[in-house]
């Protein structure tokens, strides 16, 4: 009679999963291209080479970010800027910039190794292809357009997005020399391109105000 | 034999495979939809509203695809395997009355493929029947995992066939001492459990009045040895050793493909089905239930019964389907322990029980004659 009451056991809980599915709790799937979960706030999607909110490129060709890359799909060519119509604030820019897709594995390094945080991860994740040449992002699909956008893969297609390229990263912009008024002083992570939209992240002086470190360390 | 009663049996006949073919297509799509319930998913629900036209789409992408012959088979016998698993299973079903006779005219049309008199025996038959489907699909096929599936398929089936016809003898003695005399017919015994226990206790008429006449009341022991023979018979969790996915691959059917896979996939929940429905007959009073003849009007209370047989039916499939997303598959020896050293023993204990307490009733204490 013991194996009994255990099997009743068992029937309850699954019983039970299912009355709270039916009454429309505890449902964990999302019916995705219907509905997008919201990403985590540093969630590691596809790439994006960001500027400066005056429209300079950030990225300054010192391939520091191909050197750092462990699967070596990252290919940066730098040149001299043009003295008289700059693109780039500093002495070079990223001529060529491309990054396979198919080899990345998404592990941001090349975003920490970046010395102008001219390249970040957004949240856009969907970049499937149906050949490899198009897997191979050059310059024109990774630069954001001077308004801040993410360009996209295949803007024909009729299942882009475009609303989600809209949000450009506006931390990222504003750490340029010339950044904007707005934003000058302000730590935080906004706006990241995707489909989640994020509260700004308090910055670490404000957050150890909120936790002192003798508490929590008991 | 007149036209008209060849146009009755093939009424009758036809009716029947309908009714079992629509359930079937919709078990596939409620088991779907149940287990992903449990398991907090949403389940199938792009064909159709809920998405139940899935199990047709699924049949339609089967019956489009090619079924691959591997070279090694048993060719005839290969071929042969998915008939001979459908056929069984369809004519088990044709014994289970599912509804009130209701009249054409002169004519009375039971709702029932065929009313033979050896009715369970012809069950137990064509139960054992579906094995060799099994069995030789799995030998035919050349290959190593349907042998497994099959050999672990006779085991099964020889261990739990015994259990299943052992509680089927109990209630088929009970059932005598209510009418005039044995009978395996299964419209007689569904016809045995109208009514309520009211006479039983006089004391306790009251509250009996209210007891549906069904078998399983003072039978239950019987019908929990039998709802657990009958998943063992339909091979499903957790006694699907014969088709367990992780261990062979897909057993039996493992070298099927296309539309033959899709008869013996067929063959299992329609099996499902007509077990369910044998379970509702013998033990759940079959179509019997409040019809308020006098109130509603002919056909809805025509109506009614049938509605009574598929509710009481789709409670048994149910439980299948709760016991399939709730039990981890049994191991072999546990399997042939569950049969021969509980089930059988069970059986055994509860018909001499049984036959002790139905001889009292009738023939009071032996030494008082």
């Amino acid at each position: 009679m013991g194996i009994l009451s255990e099997i009743w056991k068992g029937l309850k809980v699954t019983g039970g999963t299912m009355l709270k599915t039916i009454g429309g709790s505890g449902l964990v799937t999302t019916e995705y291209p219907k509905e997008m979960r919201e990403k985590p706030q540093r969630f590691h999607g596809r790439h994006v080479l960001n500027r400066y909110p005056d429209g300079m490129e950030k990225c300054i060709g010192c391939e520091l970010c191909a050197g750092a890359c462990p699967a070596n799909c990252i290919h940066v060519r730098g040149m001299d800027n043009d003295p008289h119509s700059p693109t780039s604030p500093g002495e070079r820019f990223g001529f060529i910039y491309e990054i396979n897709m198919l080899r990345c594995i998404f592990c941001a390094l090349c975003v920490e190794a970046c010395p102008t945080e001219a390249i970040t991860m957004t949240h856009l994740f969907e970049m499937s292809t149906t050949n490899r040449q198009d897997a191979i992002y050059t310059k024109d699909e990774l630069l954001m357009d001077e308004r801040g956008r993410v360009p996209h893969m295949f803007p024909e297609d009729p299942l882009a997005d475009m609303g989600e390229l809209e949000v450009a990263d506006g931390w990222m912009r504003a750490t340029a020399p010339s950044g904007m008024a707005a934003y000058e002083g302000v730590e935080m992570w906004q706006g990241t391109p995707g489909p989640a939209t994020w509260d700004p992240e308090p910055s670490q002086v404000e957050r150890d105000a909120r936790t002192p470190k003798n508490e929590a360390n008991g | 034999m007149t036209w008209v009663e060849f146009g009755v049996v093939a009424l009758r006949v036809v009716l029947a495979f309908g009714l079992l073919m629509v359930a079937t297509i919709l078990n596939v799509w409620l088991e779907r939809k149940v287990v992903a319930d449990m398991q907090s998913r949403i389940g199938p629900n792009r064909a159709g509203p809920w998405g139940i036209l899935q199990t047709l789409a699924d049949g339609l992408k089967l019956f489009f695809k090619e079924s691959i012959t591997p070279r090694k088979v048993e060719l005839a016998t290969y071929m042969l395997a998915p008939f001979l698993a459908v056929v069984p299973a369809f004519l088990i079903f044709m014994m289970v009355p599912w509804g009130k006779p209701f009249m054409i005219g002169e004519q009375e049309v039971a709702l029932q493929g065929a009313d033979l008199n050896i009715g369970l025996l012809f069950i137990l038959a064509m139960s054992s029947m579906a094995v060799y489907a099994i069995v030789l699909a799995g030998w035919s096929s050349g290959s190593k995992y349907p042998l497994i599936g099959g050999v672990r398929a006779t085991a099964q089936a020889i261990s739990y066939e015994a259990a299943m016809g052992l509680s089927m003898v109990a209630v088929v003695m009970f059932s005598a001492t209510q009418g005039d005399g044995g009978t395996l017919s299964l419209a007689e015994i569904v016809d045995r459990q109208a009514g309520t226990w009211g006479d039983l206790i006089p004391a306790l008429e009251p509250v009996l009045r209210f007891v549906p006449r069904w078998n399983i009341f003072p039978q239950v022991v019987a019908f929990v040895i039998f709802f657990v023979a009958i998943i063992a018979e339909t091979n499903r969790a957790p006694f699907d050793l014969v088709e367990a996915e992780q261990e062979i691959v897909g057993g039996f059917h493992t070298e099927y493909s296309g539309m033959r896979f899709a008869m013996f996939f067929l063959a299992e929940y329609v099996n499902i089905f007509s077990m369910s429905a044998i379970a509702a007959t013998l033990f759940l009073g079959g179509w019997n239930g409040p019809t308020f003849d006098s109130v509603l009007p002919g056909f809805i209370s025509g109506l009614l019964p049938t509605v009574y047989f598929l509710l009481k039916t789709y409670a048994v499939i149910f439980v299948f389907f709760w016991i399939r997303a709730t039990l981890p598959r049994l191991r072999y020896d546990q399997l042939m322990t569950l049969g021969w050293k509980r089930l059988i023993p069970g059986a055994l204990g509860w018909l001499i029980l049984s036959t002790f307490v139905i001889a009292f009733r009738q023939f009071g204490l032996p030494w008082s004659l």
